[in-house]
């Protein structure tokens, strides 16, 4: 075997510790080695062309890299390797800046490291087999899951590059959050204007199955080839016999026993049901927790008003599978809430406000219903407790979020304009009124952002105060709100009607619940992890998962659908083949000495193992045995590892590979 | 079961009747409690508004003693020797460097294993049972705003007794002896504390806006367990009187000197008498039950 050594400088990165010609210099004369040079960047086209014209001058069959670590260029390396006739698999790194010029100091001793680093990449290489890519099918069917804005835009925009979609929403209706806000920042235009139109689209679109009152239960397989297990729950009414006319909502008798949570229970809703009249599907569902039906089997009062025998009592939830192969998770986010904890909760809530007790004491979402024209209170602002008019309004920034002493570090990203936007609101429609906002900073960053808050600020005169506040009580009907002007170093107290909270976007309760039944990674608050932050964003870190929206972090509608769109392009980038290469580093089993414990299977992060019956000639299982997927296997190695009788081996990671590698060290 | 009592400069001077109605509950519920021997400054106000190492190994050499004399719980009344104890235990055990640096300066080792507690917690671990159960006296005229201050159940996240921001343990305690509580807004705000003595006008009025809003939310008795918010409720009333002629006078009760009363002490005994504004249960409040 003839192997070429190639050692890069990094600019200096490398070199500064590690004296590279005397690595290059002393591998030369390692065993096996034919060829032995160093250069200034080896990633470059220059010296890449170096590598291929090395190759092919001493008809190579193996390269050893010394350079940065094989996160940042054994692509790059192996893409040479390719071109030059190589397999791509008998390339190996040896990293010689993260793991050694980098965090050392003394050349000498750097030098020597180095040397050894790379002796052990060249006992590696001498074992390496090629291996080639490993090649599936796509199913060419998307599931969107969350039927907010970043859904509803990801599932318009695969459905119309001509892809099937399947979008399921937990909820009676799709909209999401957006559907619930009165105007958008910053251009004040009004929410639900600009979203129905997109909720009809998706209703009606040849190419979108709308699976509302649904969540996904089970998700198996791999990129290209899931299948998704959906439930869809008992609506009670049978879909196409409902001509949604609303006549069965009129007449449920149970009006006032459950809160409406579109409104943010700031109003009740019937048993039987739409969160709100421009629900898509227009189509009720009954509540069967407060039905009477189901508690003594009378009334029926919508059975008896629904001329088209749409009620049905006994409908059930129903399952059904779903081949797919892709996923968009765009499943959103709920608001802190400033109640008090359980103890295990890392979020701690605020009884410096109250811990929710004081009415008039709201949070944005409900400021949003409250300004809203199809509201509760029809777009007038008026207090929860007592209908008045508030002449006096607080709003406060930063409930939550940036607050570690109550859970969160993290900036909820919206809140500064949405604050402006809601104090602006106020102030258009009471026009005596007076409104004040208590801020940390305000963090404008966005096309005509920073012009909105300074137009809330200097054109309608919201007085902005800088600091936070310390207390809320009721006092004779007001609140005080004690807090700091921090900019006059004084003491602030304001005897407000009202106090709109702008309490920090967190993830829903079932977010990790959702995220182990897909199988993709989360944060300690239940956002799910991106797989790289700047160059794979929308991407999780499992393939053929992608992200859109709130539930990979904070942010508002533009990044949203922006993010939605990317995600929607990256499953089309997917779709676009029908068939896809994998990465052929996967584990195999040696069926002949496999035992059968399947302690390989408790351990596997994937899912990727499976149990495989060994049948005798006549057919009669006399052995089982794990099985690994090879579309679902990563190659991390954790079944290796694990494996008792060691009939687990890893591709390009094998025993002999690792122990070659350590003896010679 | 025995704890530990230290008591702090104020149980000696004007918290003599803290002092007195502690030892005298306690030993009435059938709980030792057992003088901390050559006690000394918590390190509180002076000491850590000045000298950040004094403060904490003022504390620390109090908490050496205690391990000396096998005391493992450890009572502490006054809210801000309370503060001062478990502060700077909570400062050493996250910091090992200012640990050795305390021992070094004390020349002694410092007990991992004496934990400080205030009034209100010694009274939930005998078990508020004990005090329902050791009723004598029918408190009901009492309707009692429990005032913490700003120290009793702080810091957070370093005691963990009660809540920080919305505490309900007193209520509990004076529940348990029979007294009605009022919901009120001002449980936590500052008294002035040690401003009383350079700048009583401060006092005055930060003291005078707690009394008013537990006089305007029903109280007809204010609770604490803290010398010093004592001390400024009880004793600046005179001169708020004066300041302002309509003032209210209520009296101010120590949760010993209420858990006292409901067993049937007398105002006496508990040195209650000792008080500025004066409390005769008997004729204060039992009287007024009858009109």
């Amino acid at each position: 075997m003839k192997i070429g050594v190639f050692i890069c400088h990094c600019g200096e990165n490398i070199s500064r510790t590690v004296d590279c010609p005397k690595v290059a210099e002393v591998c030369r004369n390692f065993p096996g080695v034919e060829y032995s040079t160093n250069y200034k960047y080896m990633c470059s086209d220059p010296g890449q062309k170096l590598i291929k014209d090395a190759v092919l001058e001493n008809k190579l069959d193996a390269i050893v890299v010394g350079s940065c670590s094989p996160h940042m260029h054994e692509r790059t390396f192996r893409n040479a390797a390719i071109s030059a006739g190589i397999n791509p698999f008998l390339v190996e790194i040896a990293n010689l800046r993260e793991q050694c010029s980098w965090v050392h100091d003394d050349v000498e001793e750097a030098t020597q490291k180095a040397i050894e680093l790379v002796r052990m990449a060249l006992e590696k290489v001498k074992r390496d087999k090629p291996l080639t890519k490993i090649k599936v099918n796509v199913t060419k069917r998307i599931l969107v899951i969350g039927g907010g804005i970043a859904g509803i835009q990801a599932a318009l925009d695969v459905a119309n590059a001509g892809y099937e979609v399947i979008l399921v929403e937990k909820e009676p209706s799709i909209g999401g959050h957006m559907s619930q806000l009165s105007e958008t920042f910053p251009t004040l235009d009004c929410s639900q204007c600009i979203l129905t139109p997109r909720m009809v689209e998706v209703y009606q679109h040849p190419k979108i199955k709308l699976f509302t009152y649904s969540e996904v239960v089970k998700v198996e397989g791999f990129i290209g080839n899931f299948k998704a297990t959906i439930k869809k729950k008992a609506r009670h009414i049978i879909d196409d016999r409902c001509s949604g006319c609303g006549l069965c909502m009129e007449n449920c008798p149970i009006k006032k026993k459950a809160y409406n949570s579109f409104e943010e229970n700031l109003a009740f809703r019937p048993a039987i049901y739409t969160p709100f009249p421009q629900a898509v599907p227009n189509i009720p569902v009954i509540d069967e927790t407060i039905c009477t039906h189901y508690k003594n089997g009378k009334c029926g009062m919508c059975v008896k008003v629904c001329d088209r025998e749409a009620i049905d009592f006994d409908q059930e939830d129903t399952m059904f599978v779903a081949d797919i192969g892709a996923i968009i998770v765009a499943t959103g986010f709920k608001l802190y809430n400033i109640e008090k904890k359980s103890s295990g909760s890392i979020y701690k809530g605020y009884g410096e406000y109250g811990y929710g007790k004081y009415r008039d004491v709201i949070d944005g979402l409900q400021f949003e219903r409250i300004a809203s024209a199809s509201g509760p209170t029809s777009g007038e602002i008026k207090r929860p407790s007592d209908g008045k008019v508030p002449k006096k309004i607080v709003f406060i920034q930063c409930v939550g979020s940036r607050d570690e002493s109550k859970g969160i570090s993290y900036c909820s990203k919206i809140c500064c304009m949405y604050t402006a936007k809601h104090a602006m609101l106020y102030k258009h429609k009471v026009h005596d009124g007076e409104a004040y906002v208590f801020y940390m900073d305000i963090r404008a960053g966005g096309k005509m952002y920073e012009e909105f808050v300074r137009r809330a600020i200097e054109e309608d005169n919201v007085k902005y105060i800088r600091g936070r506040v310390s207390r809320i009580y009721e006092e004779k009907g007001k609140y005080i709100v004690k807090g700091e002007d921090t900019i006059a170093g004084m003491p602030v107290v304001v005897d407000a009607d009202m106090v709109v909270l702008a309490s920090a976007m967190i993830p829903h309760d079932n977010a990790p619940l959702l995220a182990r039944t897909i199988g993709i990674p989360y944060d300690k608050y239940g956002f799910y992890n991106e797989a790289h932050p700047k160059l794979r964003p929308v991407e999780s870190t499992t393939s053929g998962v992608f992200l859109a929206g709130a539930c990979q972090s904070p942010r508002d509608i533009p990044d949203t659908v922006s993010m939605a769109s990317a995600a929607a392009s990256k499953a089309i980038i997917l779709f676009s083949s029908d068939q896809l290469e994998r990465e052929p580093v996967v584990a195999k089993v040696n069926e002949d000495i496999c035992q059968g414990c399947f302690y390989c299977k408790k351990v596997c992060p994937f899912g990727a193992i499976e149990v495989k019956d060994i049948k005798d000639i006549n057919g009669i299982v006399f052995k089982e045995v794990a099985y690994i997927n090879q579309g679902v296997c990563k190659g991390c190695g954790t079944c290796t590892a694990t494996c008792l009788s060691k009939s687990i081996e890893l591709a390009g990671f094998n025993n002999e590979e690792i122990f070659a590698q350590i003896a010679a060290l | 079961m025995n704890y530990g009592y230290f008591p702090g400069c104020s149980q000696t001077s004007s918290a003599k009747e803290y002092d007195l109605s502690l030892r005298k509950v306690f030993e009435k519920l059938g709980f030792g409690l057992e003088e901390l021997c050559d006690w000394s400054c918590c390190g509180a106000t002076s000491a850590h508004a000045t000298n950040h190492k004094l403060s904490n190994a003022l504390a620390l050499r109090n908490i050496v003693l205690a391990g000396k004399q096998g005391i493992k719980n450890m009572v502490a009344p006054c809210a801000a020797c309370y503060n001062r104890l478990i502060t700077s235990q909570h400062e050493i055990s996250m910091h090992p460097e200012r640990k050795n640096e305390t021992e070094e300066l004390l020349s002694e080792k410092i007990p991992a294993d004496v934990k400080v507690i205030n009034v209100l917690e010694l009274f939930f671990k005998i078990g508020l049972a004990k005090i329902s159960e050791n009723r004598k006296r029918d408190l009901n005229g009492i309707k009692a705003a429990c005032y913490y201050g700003c120290l009793l159940v702080r810091p957070m996240n370093i005691n963990n007794f009660d809540d920080a921001e919305q505490p309900t343990s007193m209520e509990m305690i004076a529940e348990a002896a029979g007294a009605t509580t009022i919901d009120w807004n001002y449980k936590l705000e500052c008294c002035g504390a040690a401003h009383s003595i350079v700048r009583k006008d401060i006092v005055l009025n930060l003291s005078k806006k707690i009394i008013d809003d537990a006089v305007l939310n029903g109280a007809n008795v204010i609770i604490t367990a803290c010398p010093m918010c004592h001390t400024n409720l009880d004793m600046r009333q005179r001169a708020m009187k004066r300041k302002y002629p309509e003032h209210l006078m209520i009296p101010v009760l120590y949760i010993t000197e209420l858990v006292g009363l409901a067993m049937g002490m007398n105002v006496k005994d508990l040195g209650i008498d000792l008080h500025y504004v004066n409390f005769n249960y008997d004729e204060y409040i039992a009287e007024k039950l009858i009109a």
